[in-house]
């Protein structure tokens, strides 16, 4: 039987710092950790994980795994929003708890019967330019993270001229649960602000997703994206930016979808990272199931 | 037509092709999701045992899809060969499954039968195979594609360098290929999800893979994972553009909610065969599937997700790729639960697409909301590797920080290359020799600090 032996007092540390010497090939290049979160120089066991990483991943798999059942505090976020100046209303999907959620979808994308009907009655006669929803999706955690800013900064962005109806909170939802919200309450474009899909580095990741004269029945190709809002992200005021150059393109070409394509970075010169995707795979939704 | 079969005494009826090709398939949420799925265990082997006996011809004269109706059919009948279809043409499903796995099906048989063989009887064929079934076949199936390297060759492995970032960032991004080229991947393709759609922000990626290929001379293409109608303005705009990506689904009306169809997948590979940019060989699209695509357009026709996906692959053929991959666990639980049946799927779209003539990969990966982990991930990575899938993806430490999904890692390319002998495209293999970055049998060398591979890699894209 092999005994280990003791590492002599010198040893230099390991890539993991508790592994056996010799036992793990580190990568001289941890350095590049420095131009992105990913996973970079993690060093080989053979040919594979040293068992640190395998531990760290383990963890942030766990916590993406929770990250998805977390209900969203709606009223919280209603009163926060309040408390900003907006008006609110509550919407729930067909869906009626995270399990069905999860398992069908097409729950997700409609109302619950009694929520499209207190919408109707609590429509204007007039609808609105543009109307906000915020729906949960896969990640309450995004939306108690970004949606209060973010909204905050779309409001100060506010074009002259354009009207902006009251910011629906949406549970149990989907990308396409705004089509019908947006139907509801006369809006000319809907927003959802949606907690996509967590990852592994990122569970608190906000969507957007931007669709013109909504109703039920709009395709993904027919909406605008942007993705990845949260402050290590696309930051909220960025966002905010983002979406008014959409909007008004929007209402220009009278459409939203691969037609509209985002040439915002050369309309705004000095403008940060941009992100805008169609439609596209990382939310919650209908999803395409390509890696967009 | 209605189709029976009676079992124990009890008279099953399917109302039509589709519903037996539906209730045939082993379970899967996206199934149940859609109302298609046998409603029992015992529906289930009758729908098979159904399945089995019918003839393949059937399937030539029974469109699950109306062919006035969908591209996609009219693609599929139009484009089929009964000449290559004859060696088989008088057997029934279950005898095609017997044919497949005997030693009448060789590598040159199966080649040969590629043109006779439709979606439909390749999803049907699978729904009566076990998984060892889907992985000894499609194991005889060759697919060899050519761009600026071999991909497919038997005993290789190609693996796509993956290295997202949430915001394009060109040093992240950089950093990431360095990674990986260390690790000795990205023989398939450098391949970028760009998160941006800005059409000059892709721009900046096409050059920059450009230029990092071009300086370092290596034997590979890059490819920006865009809309198929961002790249064809890309390439008017004079973009160096290797691979044209497009996400396809296998009915019109699917593809149409992707914002694509036959015609606009034609310009654009030709578009790309202008720049004439392939040092080998002309294969330049590179095409995801994925099963519940269709089902999530609402655009499946009441077809099963399974045989929806072969579909795709009769799109995908029709344009010669260098590389098309189901991403198999990337949709989500609403279309396939949990590892098992994330696995099984990996495995069908493997053989489908194999059958079919597809230098088909697969995208090995589940999301956060799946009930799978990295052991199931692990599971279909070694089963296609014995199968001889033709290419992995490759991401650092196998979590995409941009996609928000876990993939497989370099480490997991290494891991299959040891654990099963197979080596790298044969050009790719020879650069890392000179680069002294493997050994003459392709293993990975350890690195010092001072390894001559690593300074390059530096000086090319991150400054100090």
């Amino acid at each position: 039987m092999k005994k280990r032996t003791p590492p002599p007092a010198d040893a230099a540390p390991s890539a993991a710092g508790t592994a056996a010497p010799g036992a793990i090939d580190a990568d001289p290049w941890t350095d590049l950790r420095r131009y992105t979160a990913a996973r970079l120089a993690l060093g080989r066991a053979g040919a594979s994980l040293p068992t640190a990483e395998v531990l760290r991943f383990g963890l942030a798999h766990a916590k993406a795994r929770d990250a998805v059942h977390l209900a969203l505090d709606a009223g919280a976020l209603q009163a926060a929003l309040a408390a900003d100046g907006c008006a609110t209303l509550r919407a729930h999907s067909a869906a009626a708890d995270r399990g069905s959620y999860l398992a069908r979808p097409d729950l997700g994308r409609k109302l619950a019967a009694d929520s499209a009907a207190a919408l109707r009655a609590q429509a204007g006669p007039a609808g609105c330019d543009l109307l906000l929803v915020i729906g949960d999706g896969l990640s309450s955690l995004a939306v108690e993270r970004n949606a209060r800013a973010l909204v905050a900064e779309i409001r100060r962005g506010l074009p002259a001229g354009w009207t902006l109806g009251p910011v629906v909170v949406a549970t149990q939802a989907r990308v396409a649960l705004a089509d019908e919200i947006g139907q509801a309450l006369g809006a000319r474009l809907v927003a959802m602000l949606i907690g996509e899909r967590p990852g592994l580095s990122s569970p608190d990741s906000l969507g957007l997703y931007l669709t013109w004269a909504p109703r039920p029945g709009r395709s993904d190709a027919q909406r605008n994206c942007i993705s990845n809002i949260r402050p290590e992200g696309l930051g909220h005021a960025e966002a905010a930016r983002r979406l008014w150059w959409l909007c008004l393109e929007a209402r220009r070409l009278g459409l939203t979808g691969v037609a509209l394509k985002d040439n915002s970075e050369g309309a705004l010169p000095g403008a940060g990272t941009p992100l805008a995707l169609p439609a596209a795979a990382s939310a919650p939704d209908t999803g395409t199931q390509d890696k967009p | 037509m209605p189709y029976r079969h009676t079992l124990d005494h009890r008279n099953w009826v399917f109302a039509d092709l589709r519903e037996v090709l539906a209730k045939a398939s082993p379970a899967r949420s996206g199934d149940q999701l859609a109302g298609l799925a046998a409603e029992s265990a015992v529906e289930r082997m009758a729908a098979r045992m159904c399945l089995a006996e019918l003839p393949l011809a059937r399937f030539l004269e029974e469109a699950l899809i109306p062919y006035e109706d969908d591209e996609v059919t009219r693609l599929i009948i139009d484009g089929h060969d009964p000449a290559a279809f004859a060696p088989v043409a008088h057997l029934t499903v279950g005898d095609f499954r017997d044919w497949l796995l005997s030693d009448h099906a060789d590598e040159a048989a199966l080649a040969a039968l590629r043109p006779g063989i439709t979606p439909e009887m390749a999803a049907a064929v699978s729904k009566l195979m076990r998984n060892q079934d889907l992985v000894r076949v499609a194991q005889k199936c060759r697919v060899i594609t050519r761009f600026r390297n071999t991909i497919g060759l038997p005993g290789r492995l190609s693996v796509r360098l993956q290295p997202n970032h949430p915001t394009d960032d060109a040093r992240g991004i950089a950093a990431a290929i360095v990674d990986g080229l260390l690790y000795g991947a990205g023989d398939a393709v450098i391949g970028i999800n760009p998160a941006s759609d800005s059409l000059p922000a892709l721009t900046r990626l096409v050059r920059m893979l450009d230029e990092i290929i071009d300086r370092l001379a290596l034997p590979t293409q890059s490819c920006v994972l865009t809309h198929v109608t961002n790249t064809v303005q890309m390439i008017e705009q004079g973009a160096p553009v290797d691979l044209v990506f497009q996400s396809v689904a296998g009915t019109q009306a699917a593809n149409a909610a992707f914002g694509i169809s036959l015609a606009t997948l034609r310009e654009a590979r030709e578009a790309a065969l202008s720049l004439k940019r392939g040092s080998l060989g002309d294969n330049l699209m590179y095409f995801e599937t994925g099963q519940g695509s269709a089902l999530s357009a609402d655009a499946h026709h009441g077809v099963d997700q399974q045989t929806c996906e072969a579909r795709a692959y009769a799109v995908a053929r029709e344009f010669k790729p260098l590389l098309t991959n189901t991403v198999v666990g990337f949709i989500g639980p609403e279309y396939l639960y949990d590892g098992k049946q994330i696995l099984r799927a990996g495995l069908e779209d493997h053989f489908c697409g194999k059958l079919l003539g597809l230098p088909l990969g697969c995208d090995v990966c589940y999301t956060n909301h799946a009930e799978a982990d990295q052991d199931d991930m692990d599971s279909l990575l070694t089963l296609l590797g014995v199968a001889g899938i033709n290419f992995i993806m490759g991401v650092p430490g196998a979590d995409d920080i941009m996609l928000n999904y876990q993939s497989t890692s370099f480490h997991d390319g290494l891991y299959l290359r040891q654990a099963l002998g197979l080596r790298r495209a044969p050009e790719f293999e020879d650069w890392l020799q000179r680069m002294q970055l493997v050994d003459e049998a392709g293993h990975a060398l350890p690195l010092s600090p001072a390894h001559p591979a690593l300074g390059t890699l530096r000086r090319l894209a991150l400054p100090a």
